[in-house]
């Protein structure tokens, strides 16, 4: 089978120790879950030359309330994002995504911050992440400070995090009238989506007072469909309105052709995944 | 259920022997095997789809630590292993020397202490290439100004990988064809795609330089067959090579042809002087092992006064870098032209012509007897467009036009026999389970409220079982089998065959046919396989032979040991064999039940020290070498139901009936389990398994992240039924099944795919229907897979 | 390196390289072959082992990343001689052919049952999705599962 090139290995005890491996070590990369990064390596795509794990970091594996937020560490597993009572009452679209990342057994070990971090267009947390507008905790030597995750991707594979930071922590803001929705298409089970869509909307009374709309697969990056947002708030949900959301999604993403499908495809996908995600978010935020 | 189920022994739903093993992890696959002093291979392969080797450098790679050897083209040609024949009489580059023909092809071998040096000592391997135009598109191959792709070859000119291939009467097909009232045609691909066994292809050679021995542990599905091309490449005597097959997990046709990596691995034995593991990874496996299909079609069909009575197809198969499709001999399109399926034709006429281009060599069946599948698939979707030209239910057509049971020993216009069967009524069981009636009123409902649901009904004929010596050989190997059954004193039995189970359950199966005809336990018969130095000589298991060849060859040989302790028994109730009548496990004299001996009693008799009959030297043994007269003739009705997504054009194949027939069942369950896994791998051929290329050649689908393979999820609960016709000509009846399913299920869901889409005018679409490709002609421009 | 992993419940010691997959620490430490792998790239499943309960592809996982965690493999389930009711629903149903998915199979569904002891139908579908299977066709596999669960003995 694939084998990795050779590294170092290192088992973090405490995250400064962690921050302080990474600074040290030119081309050393954080290992959590492993589940890109190692066929990566197997591959010999990706030749770290140090990994140093953080999986005993537990410190990092929570999802709590904290005042008006949902705070999520970086090193929680996608099982625990799919089996959470408290995420799924305050934001429903992280259980329809983790019912579709990948399969059970990998959902098992991947966690949001490797998820994030991958920087793939094609994952579904970032788009989850970017419709909830949530923040993104990084910490580095020199202490903490947040990025929102409209900001976190700089490119395909490329993230805010610097150099000697990890991310630590997402937080997720609670507001009144929320519903959420991810919808995926995807060519077989456990495959990356063709295209999703993740809608959060806050309602006010039957007003749309802020919404968020993200794709995923579609683009270099996650799509945050900010026109398709200034259109949606204020506004009352409906067929007309949602209809009109999609067009914009599918005119404001940029799919590539590939095995998954071609652009006209895509374009339309982005377009249904929408309009679904955004009845579904408004049905849960109704009731 | 049938009658036989409930016999006491022999035949029925007994639960498998090798189960034991397997649910312990306790199976022996090859990559369990650990020879003492044992180096690890790892083959270094190609970039380009068509490139000219300038150079290549090793220096760095052989100075690593841990690395025994490298090995390249060059070296393989003082040992004189360079090329080897494919099993289709051409020749394939072990390891490239003058070009690259594929992306993915064997380039340099290294030999390290593990395979984690191995793979470090790849990297360190710098070649030189030139690329060259690549010839992709099979339709091109042949075009004047097409690249030559083998220059090797003295005397080829062009891209044809074969002479063109004929059958049937072409003037008969066009006076049908004449005189018809109905005439459709159409252009239907069979991609490319990849049989990828759950375990990949692998070998631990071991050659002793003193001993000249060469020993070898592989996972194939014909030793003996293998065993005799080494002996070839080689020049090495038969009986100097031992290979020895383990456990397999899984075969499907992908472990019939001898890799290139299989030969660097007997190379690296003797160069390295010690046993070379050398196992394929995944993207290896599906970049350059045996593809399956890639035939391009063109078909035309016609009826006169509402049945089928003739059949046109031009067929331009793509055959890869190198022709090493599998078939017998004499047949250079394998079965295909069993492309008149199970209708009573008035003529037809099927050319082919096989071209070679950049991609990976293959052409094995991929759980199907040699190109029946293709076959199978164009008829079934062209009976499908003809209902759909005529305005009749494609069941309706079907009926009018199936060969009728007094019709059998059925001769089909381009020269097959069929053996036996019903085909009205396998199609009204698997109508009746299905509920057809229903199904269509469900669908007219449905339609009225914009929804997309398709009923698919496909029927096939298959021709398995090869073959006929005096039709059939590979590489002049008649393709017979062979079984050796020799009975101990304590009456256990052991039979040795020269099939190659991957999962099939011979161990039980061939217990239960031994028991069967000499009526003791199967948990008393040992069956042994696997192994040239200790199993009778047979070309394997592939195209749905075990049963109709070796399980004949079984049956054969008991009866053998039967009529012999007939003899015995006589001796032993002193009067004349021809007095004995046989009841299960025992010779009693006709009248006198009373008086018998059981097969035990004469077991015993046999190696004692009393009298025998005039002639017999003791024991009691058989040996038989099976020449089937025919082929068998399984067919099925199998009927998908499908939903799209009218927005997503997501398929979802809600239902699937299978009613097979392959005459007597001699362990149902294992039938049944047989048709599970072939209808799986038939949807996954059908929604989502493809082997393609970009412009450049490059290989699209070369892991399971791209070559999709359908889950748990994507597979309805399997609704089987059966009817039993019994093979006429084979000891037990029995038919093959196991590539059934996979040959008749890709056409069933077609067709319920394009059945449901027929409102918005889509009269064909090519596999597999992902989404993308099933949207693409819901908006009237359905494309060809690339 | 020096690792040290609870496999079985046995502690294993190798000094193995930091880049060694569990998959071939189980395979070469202590000879449990009954773990197979299949693919590169985490999709056929063929290599799932339990750690610390929870079903893990051992060939995504480096050793290190593992020692001081409870790896259970296929050679865990018979206990004292006495099959794992998974094992026996594998025979019973017919939910294994080749053989070479079924380890992979049972430790999936072992972690299904010890967290859902009495899964439908879907659950079961859901629960072996990362875990290909070439040869069953997945029917009888799922009933298998369900054969265990109905056979299951309840804690104490």
């Amino acid at each position: 089978m694939q084998t990795p090139a050779p590294f170092d290995y290192e088992r973090a005890t405490s995250l400064d120790g962690a921050i302080a491996a990474l600074k040290a070590h030119e081309d050393a990369r954080i290992v959590a879950g492993g589940h890109s990064l190692l066929p990566m390596m197997k591959l010999r795509l990706a030749q770290p030359s140090r990994l140093i794990d953080i999986n005993d970091l537990t410190e990092l594996e929570y999802i709590r309330e904290e005042g008006d937020e949902v705070a999520i560490g970086a090193l929680t597993r996608h099982v625990e994002l799919l089996e959470s009572e408290l995420l799924a009452e305050r934001f429903p679209l992280f259980r329809d995504a983790e019912r579709v990342i990948a399969d059970p057994t990998v959902r098992n070990r991947g966690t949001i911050g490797g998820s994030l971090c991958q920087a793939d267009a094609a994952e579904d947390l970032s788009a989850v992440c970017a419709a909830l507008k949530a923040t993104v905790v990084m910490r580095g030597e020199s202490g903490t400070r947040t990025v929102n995750m409209r900001e976190f991707h700089l490119g395909p594979w490329m993230t805010a995090v610097g150099e000697g930071e990890i991310v630590t922590e997402i937080r997720l803001r609670v507001r009144p009238g929320h519903g959420s929705a991810h919808e995926k298409l995807e060519r077989r089970a456990g495959d990356w989506a063709i295209a999703a869509a993740s809608a959060a909307l806050w309602l006010d009374g039957d007003t749309i007072a802020d919404a968020g709309v993200a794709l995923s697969a579609v683009g270099l990056t996650t799509i945050d469909l900010t026109r398709a947002e200034d259109l949606l708030r204020g506004a009352r949900p409906g067929e007309e309105l949602f209809a009109q959301v999609a067009a914009i999604a599918a005119e404001d993403c940029s799919p590539a052709a590939d095995g998954r499908g071609d652009v006209a495809y895509k374009r339309h996908l982005a377009g249904v995944l929408t309009t679904r995600a955004l009845r579904k978010a408004t049905a849960r935020a109704l009731t | 259920m049938s009658a036989l189920e409930d016999r006491p022994i022999g035949f029925g739903r007994l639960k498998r022997k090798e189960d034991a093993r397997f649910i312990r992890g306790q199976g022996n696959y090859l990559d369990d095997i650990r020879l003492p002093g044992m180096l690890h291979a790892a083959i270094l392969r190609s970039p380009f789809a068509h490139a000219r080797i300038n150079s290549i450098d090793t220096s760095a790679a052989l100075a690593l630590d841990g690395v025994a050897a490298v090995i390249t083209a060059k070296d393989l040609e003082t040992l004189g292993l360079a090329w080897m024949p494919t099993i289709s009489y051409d020749t394939q580059a072990v390891l490239a020397g003058d070009k690259v023909r594929f992306q993915g092809q064997e380039v340099a071998c290294v030999i390290a202490t593990d395979e984690y040096i191995a793979r470090d000592a790849l990297q360190l391997i710098d070649v030189d290439y030139d690329p060259l135009p690549p010839v992709v598109n099979a339709r091109k191959a042949l075009d004047p100004d097409a690249p030559l792709i083998r220059d090797d070859k003295e005397g080829q000119v062009d891209n044809l990988a074969s002479p063109l291939w004929e059958a049937g009467d072409e003037q008969a097909a066009d006076r049908v064809f004449a005189e018809a009232d109905t005439v459709v045609e159409r252009d239907i691909i069979y991609p490319r795609c990849h049989p990828a066994p759950l375990e990949t292809c692998g070998m631990i050679a071991d050659f002793n330089p003193q001993t000249g021995q060469l020993n070898i542990y592989n996972g194939n599905q014909a030793p003996h067959a293998h065993r005799t091309v080494y002996a070839h490449v080689a020049g090495l005597a038969e009986h100097m090579i031992r290979i020895r097959c383990g456990d397999i997990g899984g075969g499907f046709g992908n472990k019939v042809p001898v890799y290139p990596g299989y030969v660097c691995a007997i190379a690296g034995s003797i160069v390295a002087g010690a046993p070379v593991k050398w196992i394929e990874d995944r993207s290896e496996n599906l970049m350059s092992t045996g593809f399956a299909r890639d035939y391009i079609m063109h078909a035309q069909m016609c009826s006169k006064d509402g049945r089928i009575t003739g059949l046109r197809v031009d067929v331009i198969a793509d055959h890869g870098a190198f022709d090493s499709t599998a078939q017998p001999t004499k047949f250079p399109a394998g079965f295909f032209h069993i492309v008149c399926g199970s209708y009573d034709l008035q003529a037809a006429h099927v050319q082919v012509k096989a071209v070679y281009t950049n991609k990976a060599p293959g052409g094995v069946a991929y759980r199907c007897s040699f190109r029946i599948t293709e076959a199978v698939y164009l008829v079934e979707r062209m009976v499908d467009a003809l209902a759909h030209e005529l305005g009749v239910d494609p069941v309706e057509l079907r009926m009018r036009s199936f060969i009728h049971p007094e019709q059998f020993p059925y001769q089909t216009t381009t020269g097959w026999t069929y053996d036996s069967g019903d085909y009205q009524k396998t199609m009204r069981v698997a109508m009746d389970i299905a509920g057809y009636e229903d199904l269509r009123r469900e669908q007219a409902e449905k339609r009225a409220r914009g929804e997309l649901m398709g009923v698919g009904v496909a029927f096939f004929t298959e021709g398995v079982g090869a073959g006929p010596r005096r039709h059939m050989d590979i590489l002049g190997l008649a393709m017979n089998d062979g079984a050796d059954l020799r009975l101990h004193p304590s009456g256990k039995a052991v039979v040795s065959l020269s099939a190659q189970t991957q999962g099939q359950g011979h161990e039980t199966t061939f217990a239960q046919i031994v028991a069967e005809e000499l009526g003791i336990p199967p948990e008393d018969v040992e069956v042994r396989h696997g192994d040239t130095d200790k199993s009778p000589y047979g070309l394997g298991t592939y195209g749905s032979r075990s049963t109709p060849v070796s399980g004949a060859a079984v049956a054969v040989v008991s009866r053998k040991v039967r009529d012999k302790a007939r003899a015995i028994a006589a001796t032993m109730l002193e009067t004349r064999p021809e007095d004995l009548a046989w009841e299960k496990g025992r010779w009693y004299v006709k009248g006198d039940r009373t008086q018998g001996v059981t097969i035990f009693d004469i077991t015993k008799r046999a190696y004692s020290g009393e009298v025998l009959p005039e002639g017999f030297e003791g024991g009691l043994d058989a040996q038989v070498i099976y020449d089937p007269p025919n082929l068998t003739y399984p067919y099925g009705a199998y009927i998908a139901v499908v939903d799209v997504d009218p927005e997503t054009a997501h398929v979802t194949v809600r239902r699937f009936i299978a009613v097979d027939d392959c005459g007597v069942r001699i362990n149902p369950m294992i039938v049944e389990g047989q048709i599970h896994g072939g209808l799986t791998e038939g949807i996954g051929i059908a929604l989502m398994e493809l082997i393609s290329f970009d412009e450049e050649g490059n290989c699209l689908n070369g892991s399971f992240m791209d070559y999709l393979i359908p889950t748990a999820l994507e597979v309805p609960d399997f609704e089987l039924g059966e009817t039993v016709t019994p093979c006429p000509h084979h000891p037990l009846g029995a038919k093959g099944v196991g590539e059934s399913p996979n040959v008749g299920s890709p056409p069933a869901v077609v067709n319920a795919v394009i059945d449901a889409l027929a409102p918005l005018g889509v009269q064909h679409l090519d596999m597999p229907l992902t989404p993308a490709r099933v949207w693409a002609a819901m908006q009237g421009r359905p494309e060809p897979p690339q | 390196m020096n690792i040290s992993i609870s496999i079985n419940g046995e502690t294993v010691t190798r000094d193995v390289e930091p880049r060694t997959l569990l998959v071939h620490f189980i395979r070469d430490t202590p000879g449990l072959t009954g773990t197979h792998w299949g693919c590169d790239t985490s999709n056929c499943g063929a290599c799932t082992v339990l750690m610390d309960g929870r079903a893990l592809k051992s060939c995504t996982a480096l050793a290190a990343m593992c020692e001081g965690h409870e790896i259970a493999t296929v050679e865990s389930l018979e206990r004292d001689g006495e099959l794992d009711p998974l094992q026996q629903g594998f025979h019973e149903c017919h939910a294994l052919q080749c053989g070479f998915c079924t380890p992979g199979m049972l430790m999936a569904a072992r972690g299904l049952l010890d967290v859902n002891p009495d899964p439908t139908e879907e659950e079961i579908r859901v629960a072996i999705s990362g875990n290909l299977c070439r040869c069953t066709g997945y029917k009888n596999i799922v009933a298998a599962v369900r054969w265990a669960a109905e056979h299951q003995e309840v804690a104490p």
